[in-house]
């Protein structure tokens, strides 16, 4: 059923034009009913819920476990984002400790998801605006990232990496090396890509002063992320409530004062050199040795040596899979920040083997619902720079 | 465990007791995260305090989202997660409200993030947030029948 746009009292030419939920520059299945006056935009009403799945509904039909291939499947740019706020909200309620190494395997991985994301960001956002070639750089240099999580997990998006209580495998041999071959190259990338934008004529054009949204509108409407630093607030999860042991590692909050488009650019930009920073500073403090996964009986499954020889391992092992097990009743929230913003894992559980509520706070979610407040008075070209700059993820919007 | 050995007042439960104990109904702390439950005709009064109280100065409204716990009454909770920018301190926020005709006044004036949360919360949950805007449905289309998040929705959905 179609949504219809009330038209503004006076404007007597007005003309309703939807932007999707079919067009390249959505980013998915986005559609946005734009009331224009000639070609500037009066109104913007952003239609969501093409891609809705029932994400939350399937969780609680599935045990705490099984739960986290679902998250995979929300923002599929960055799974092991989701991977981590789920997989740390139910640790919260569990009440267990992750040994250090799998904590900063955690923090390693999951920084090059936000590389990874940001990537595919400043390549799809490039293309919008009409530079194609560094979409093909930025897609080489992710490949290069996902042939990394294919390595350590077996998967190159969906991994479904990160368990309870730390990793699903041991990483294999070599996988640091691999890690370090492209760290070491990817200053060299990234400098390509500010080579062929930064002082761009066209690029500076299309995105200085575009999209504007002040501090306090930002904190108002809840936007997160890269979206809410290039406004100027420090706000960023992984400093103001650490978890993971992020408060190990040493870097800055990339933040800008501008809040256009542009901004946003360089914000992300500048994330993406301090998650590098954040990656070598893990890879030189990981203990080489030690556990991947928390002892915890029959909440963790055991080694498979262990299962072999002892009965107690082998009764765990066979209730895990079969009924899951059972937390304590309560609710936790946990924040993440992932590529997109701040997100968030709300779990309730009710003392049974499967979640009673999960909820996700989808940073793309409450990011978009500030569209009208970025492109309300600017032309219908500054929407795709506008929605581009938001960086959604319509898998996670809709869930 | 831990929250039986807490034993001091959370400093955010403190001021808001301080400024009206009456809005109160339950205040818990589990795994270090506190949890105020008030009176649902209460909410816009606390939500505003909330916001704009100097000390508190919850600005940014992170989530707002229900649970259904039906069969027992009061059957839905209506749940805010906050932050506040300045004094980084959260707080999670619970109101109840019955299974016939649920309700609970919106929140959109004090946070205007919360107008999509809402429409969220009325699309899954059927609960309706008085004074919203725009109270219409968001990820379902419009013309869908019943509230997939609630418990007696079956999973598989109706066929």
């Amino acid at each position: 059923m179609p949504t219809t746009v009330e038209t503004a009292a006076g404007a007597a030419e007005a003309m309703v034009l939807n932007m999707g939920p079919q067009h390249p520059s959505t980013h998915g299945v986005l559609r946005v009913a734009l009331e224009l006056d000639g070609e500037t935009v009066v109104k913007a009403k952003p239609d969501i819920g093409y891609l809705h799945t029932g994400i939350e509904k399937s969780c609680e039909a599935k045990t705490y476990s099984q739960a986290i291939t679902l998250t995979d499947r929300m923002d599929y740019l960055c799974p092991l984002s989701n991977n981590l706020s789920y997989c740390l909200a139910v640790e919260k309620l569990l009440g267990l400790e992750v040994p250090k190494r799998a904590q900063y395997v955690r923090v390693l991985l999951t920084e090059l998801t936000r590389i990874a994301s940001h990537l595919v960001w400043l390549g799809t956002h490039a293309i919008d605006l009409g530079a194609m070639s560094v979409f093909l750089y930025c897609f080489r240099e992710r490949e290069d990232i996902l042939k990394i999580f294919e390595m350590v997990s077996g998967q190159r998006m969906m991994t479904s990496y990160f368990r309870i209580g730390g990793l699903s495998l041991e990483p294999p041999a070599g996988w640091l090396e691999r890690v370090s071959t492209f760290v070491e190259a990817f200053p060299g990338h990234l400098a390509e890509y500010e080579a062929l934008l930064t002082e761009n004529r066209i690029w500076r054009i299309r995105t200085v002063g575009v999209g504007v949204i002040s501090p306090e509108d930002a904190v108002a409407w809840g936007v997160s992320g890269p979206m809410l630093r290039a406004a100027g607030v420090a706000y960023d999860v992984r400093k103001a409530f650490p978890y993971s042991s992020y408060e190990d590692f040493d870097f800055q909050i990339a933040t800008r004062t501008e809040s256009d488009c542009y901004a946003r650019y360089l914000v992300r930009l500048e994330e993406m050199r301090q998650s590098l920073a954040i990656v070598k500073q893990a890879m030189a403090k990981m203990p080489a040795e030690g556990a991947i996964r928390t002892e915890a009986p029959g909440i963790i499954p055991p080694s498979r040596e262990k299962m072999k020889t002892e009965m107690e391992a082998l009764i765990y092992h066979f209730k895990i899979f079969t009924e899951g097990f059972s937390p304590p009743a309560g609710e936790v929230y946990q924040r993440i920040e992932s590529p997109r913003g701040e997100m968030c894992c709300y779990l309730a559980s009710d003392g049974s083997p499967k979640p009673f509520r999960v909820k996700f706070r989808a940073p793309s979610f409450v990011n978009l619902q500030a569209l009208p407040l970025l492109c309300v008075g600017r032309l219908v070209a500054d929407v795709v720079a506008c929605i581009g700059t938001l960086d959604i993820v319509l898998g996670e919007i809709d869930r | 465990m831990a929250e039986a050995v807490e034993t001091q007042v959370h400093p955010v439960a403190a001021r808001l007791a301080a400024w009206d104990p009456s809005v109160i109904s339950r205040t818990e702390t589990f795994r270090g995260e506190l949890t105020i439950t008030i009176p649902r005709e209460q909410v816009p009064r606390v939500a505003g305090f909330l916001r704009h109280d100097p000390e508190l100065d919850f600005d940014f409204l992170s989530d707002l989202t229900a649970t259904d716990h039906f069969p027992s009454e009061p059957r839905f909770a209506v749940v805010y997660h906050m932050v506040s920018m300045r004094h980084r301190h959260t707080l999670r926020l619970r109101t109840w409200t019955p299974g016939m005709n649920p309700t609970v006044p919106s929140v959109t004036n004090v946070w205007p993030t919360a107008n999509w949360h809402e429409r969220e919360a009325f699309d899954l949950f059927g609960i309706r947030f008085e004074g919203h805007p725009d109270l219409t449905r968001i990820l379902l289309p419009q013309d869908w029948e019943g509230h997939p998040l609630r418990k007696d929705y079956p999973t598989e959905g109706h066929r």
